[in-house]
């Protein structure tokens, strides 16, 4: 039975849609500790003095913590493969506070109303020091965020803290400057990416409790159950064996949930008290003191002929770390890494970089990781170059895109095994009708329509880092469980993954139970981020079902009394060829709780020297008002090459969803900050994500490719979708108004604006 | 103060603090399905019908109820199933958090308007947020269930 390639219904689908209580909160003891942080008003200070006396006095109060109850080791909160690439520059409460909104005490009490109480009451004293706010002039400031001795970097990744250095480097292939200095056309241009937020509907949550073996468990809505524990055992000072991370189900994560952002402080107070506690943030504290995308500033040059042959990339990235680095030199390289190498045919490259540390909130992990920020430059520059030759932009792409079997220096130097970039253009101009509508036509009322395009690469995981695994029993009704430490996160990676199981084992769905993710019964996984579910935990899967299909045969062998040779198994039943006799898939399941020797049981982990890029187009028709700068989206048409199309729901929906979100981030998601540092889009309010009314239509279709590392020939399809919406608008915008707006989020004030200067 | 409130059919009698909101009570009489996405009215989420018409039970002190009937998704099963398989067939539903809120709302539009258009619709449901769908899948969901009632729900979903 044809498994893979189905639109098959997810799981969880009917808890979720009924309303089961099967979140991190609806778990929560009913007694537990509430747990609330009382956060620092000042972008950079010093915690001169603090008095919890009179807050401690509240009734209800359990306890409250502040700098000098704390481990002094710091630690990051990027959930990362050790030795992570982030620096460890953190503690759980800091006496040198770094951004509005960095915890100064840690209160626990019975319930709200008395730890709001209790907060109020705490006095504290701050030494108040000057704020650099301003990531531009980071680098070398005589202000240094992080002057501690005690900060430390693990890996060569150019990090220095004494000159706000989070990251810097440095690479190139063949002489740019001489290339670029031969080309005829040259463009050159700097974009600025916001720092967005993911915006998960269910905020930062963690529910913790001490089990009969007296070790902390910590039930938390997480991507990253394995980094967890590492993490909080880094943070909390006591052995990873004390420890047990699982999630629930999670509502939304992003890449937000792939740092320890409300863990931290539960942990803290259950380990102290041994009593159950949970911190819930609100939105305001999700939205103030989290992990959103890095902002970036990007200068990009791209070199090309008269004829509109490519011929040299020179990118330059400086990324804003915020107060903390998590994620911060990891980020960054994808700006450069996944936006050069769609260009197939570079006689030389450039990409450097610098990552600065600023009194704002951390930046983290958020789809697209860096991929994002940097192809919003290059494709912007490359459609740029497009009218600089008099050329049409798809034209172009065409004659300069990365094509399967080409080398990529840019990208590791690994080879596009599997590309269908080309087959995604060709459908996406069809589609829109590029060739009638492109560039713009006047609708003669003060309305412009126009369209745009942009091309996309993510990776799918990160190459010889990400380890997925997965463990498949077979029980005694002739039922599979499936462990995994993936982390579904409404993904679907619970169902996918089954589906490949079902389809190795020639089983139905309904016969795999899947569980985890729990660090104390779950195989090792690194989570679910960087695109790396299917690709990397889908090929465990496969390899995991190989080698429990040979148990499987080996007991039924022996039940049969014959060779494994002479028997056939099509998964529900065993046959000995020689003589007819079978044995049914239950009765081996049964057979292995009896005399028996051979565990049905087996583990496999899987990690991959590749990350085969998935490709993608997305085109944009846009209906652009002249006088108010209003941009109405027509539709969106997105071509998706991610390998096979494991499910074709949940790989639709997928993108439908990151193209919202990327549509949001390129219109009007906005996070700015006032001269004090204070972050002035706290609340749905005033950050506005996309609604139904925003969109337009939305078309996805896949033109896929066969990746043969992959399971089942599958590449990644997480991220991607996030990336081609910001450039693809601001090409469309441009193609509407003549004006090319290279600073996210384009509002209909700026458009309004621009036009306006240009009538001056 | 004393309140009276008919939640899910179920009457319910007690002492309450005057500032207490709506979904915190709910919440507390184990109507796990109602769910915090913002604090500011934004999100939709929280959606609970009073007397039989939506609100956002954030934005409702439990006082307000008082006397009145409360309905959420733990007392609309069957219709959540009947409809949420509809979410479902299209994976619309990803993480799920938003749902209880959303198919509230949905619910409360079909028994408005049986054959609403997709502006209708959007109009309609445009304060239920959701961050993972892209609300494409949600709109095939919607339509797909309202033709199936047109032709009678004959077919069975589950």
């Amino acid at each position: 039975m044809q498994t893979v390639g189905q639109p098959i219904r997810k799981k969880d689908a009917m808890a979720l849609v009924t309303g089961q209580p099967v979140f991190t909160e609806d778990m929560a003891p009913k007694d537990c500790l509430i747990v609330k942080v009382l956060r620092s008003p000042h972008a950079n200070a010093v915690v001169k003095s603090i008095k919890t006396d009179i807050a401690k006095k509240v009734p209800g109060i359990e306890d409250i913590y502040t700098w000098e109850d704390v481990p002094q080791q710091r630690f990051t909160m990027a959930g990362q493969t050790y030795p992570e690439p982030s620096p460890y520059d953190r503690l759980i409460l800091d006496r040198h506070v770094r951004y509005v909104g960095d915890p100064v005490a840690i209160v626990a009490g019975e319930n709200e109303l008395c730890v709001d109480r209790a907060l109020k009451m705490i006095k504290v004293e701050y030494e108040v020091l000057p704020a650099l706010l301003d990531f531009r002039a980071a680098k070398d400031h005589e202000l240094l965020v992080h002057p501690e001795d005690n900060w430390r970097s693990l890996c060569p990744v150019g990090a220095d803290n004494t000159r706000n250095l989070c990251a810097s480097d440095r690479t190139q292939d063949g002489d740019v400057d001489v290339v670029l200095a031969d080309c005829d056309v040259v463009v050159e241009g700097t974009y600025h990416v916001q720092a967005a937020q993911q915006a998960m509907m269910e905020t930062f949550r963690t529910v913790c409790y001490i089990d009969m073996y007296g070790r902390l468990n910590v039930m938390s809505s997480t991507q990253i159950v394995f980094h967890v524990r590492r993490i909080l055992s880094n943070a909390l000072g006591i052995p990873k064996s004390k420890i047990r991370a699982w999630k629930p189900r999670i509502g939304g994560g992003f890449g937000a949930k792939q740092t320890v952002v409300a863990e931290v402080f539960p942990a803290f107070v259950t380990w102290k008290t041994k009593k159950p506690s949970k911190m819930i943030f609100t939105r305001e504290e999700s939205q103030t003191a989290s992990t959103p995308r890095h902002e970036m500033e990007v200068t990009v040059k791209v070199g090309a002929n008269r004829d509109g042959r490519i011929r040299a990339i020179d990118v330059y990235t400086l990324s804003n770390t915020g107060a903390y680095g998590e994620h911060g030199p990891t980020t960054v390289g994808l700006s450069g890494h996944k936006s050069i190498p769609l260009y197939g045919s570079l006689e030389a490259h450039r990409f450097a970089y610098d990552v600065v540390y600023t009194n704002v909130m951390s930046a983290g992990a958020y789809r697209g990781y860096g991929a994002t920020q940097g192809i919003f430059a290059v494709e912007s520059a490359v459609n740029e170059l497009a009218q600089k030759l008099g050329m049409d932009p798809v034209e172009l792409r065409f004659k300069n895109m990365v094509r399967e079997g080409q080398t990529m220096p840019a990208y590791y130097g690994e080879t596009a095994a599997s590309c269908a970039l080309d087959r995604c253009m060709k459908r996406a101009k069809e589609m829109i009708g590029w060739d009638e509508k492109y560039p713009c036509k006047d609708m003669g009322n003060g309305k412009v329509r126009s369209v745009g395009v942009a091309m996309a690469m993510q990776g799918s995981g990160i190459s010889g880092v990400d380890v997925g695994s997965a463990t498949i029993k077979l029980n005694e009704d002739g039922i599979y469980t499936l462990s995994i430490a993936a982390a579904d996160m409404g993904t679907g990676c619970d169902t996918i993954l089954a589906q490949m199981e079902a389809q190795c084992l020639d089983c139905s769905m309904e016969d795999i139970i899947v569980s985890g993710a729990d660090t104390d019964t779950s195989p090792y996984d690194s989570g679910s981020y960087a695109s790396s579910t299917t690709y990397v935990t889908g090929r465990a899967v496969e390899r995991a079902c190989e080698k429990l299909r040979e148990r499987i045969e080996k007991r039924a062998s022996e039940l049969l009394e014959c060779d494994v040779c002479e028997l056939e198994f099509d998964g529900q039943t065993a046959k000995n060829l020689s003589n007819g006799r079978t044995v049914t898939l239950e009765e081996i399941g049964t057979a292995s709780m009896c005399g028996n020797n051979v565990a049905l049981q087996v583990t496999e982990s899987h990690s991959s020297p590749v990350s085969p890029p998935p490709f993608m187009v997305g085109m944009v028709e846009i209906e652009l008002d002249q006088e108010t700068g209003h941009v109405e989206i027509l539709d969106y048409a997105a071509v998706v090459d991610c390998g096979t199309v494991v499910n074709p729901n949940l790989a639709r929906v997928q993108v439908e969803g990151g193209l919202v979100q990327g549509i949001g981030m390129a219109l009007y998601e906005q996070i700015q900050y006032n001269e004090k540092g204070q972050m002035l889009n706290n609340s749905f309010m005033q950050y506005k994500v996309p609604t139904r009314l925003d969109m337009g239509k939305l078309r996805v279709e896949f033109e896929s490719s066969y990746e043969p590392s992959g399971p089942f020939g599958a590449k990644s399809i997480g991220e991607i979708v996030i990336n081609t919406p910001a450039p693809a608008l601001a090409h469309a915008i441009a193609n509407a108004t003549g004006i090319w707006f290279k600073e996210l989020p384009i509002t209909s004030e700026k458009i309004a604006m621009g036009i306006e200067g240009q009538c001056e | 103060m004393q309140i009276s409130i008919q939640l899910n059919g179920r009457k319910i009698t007690e002492d309450v603090r005057p500032d207490l909101l709506l979904i915190d009570w709910v919440r507390e009489h184990g109507c796990y399905s109602v769910k915090r996405g913002c604090e500011t009215s934004n999100c939709g989420l929280c959606t609970v019908f009073l007397d039989e018409k939506p609100v956002l039970s954030c934005s409702v002190l439990a006082a307000r109820a008082d006397g009145h009937r409360v309905d959420t998704l733990e007392g609309l099963q069957e219709e959540a199933s009947e409809f949420g398989a509809f979410i479902a067939d299209q994976g619309a539903e990803q993480c799920g958090f938003c749902n209880p809120g959303m198919i509230m709302n949905a619910i409360a539009l079909f028994r408005e308007n049986v054959d609403p258009t997709d502006d209708e619709i959007r109009e309609y449901l445009a304060g239920n947020l959701c961050r993972c769908s892209g609300y494409e899948g949600q709109l095939r969901g919607i339509r797909a269930f309202i033709e199936y009632k047109k032709k009678g729900g004959a077919v069975c979903r589950q």
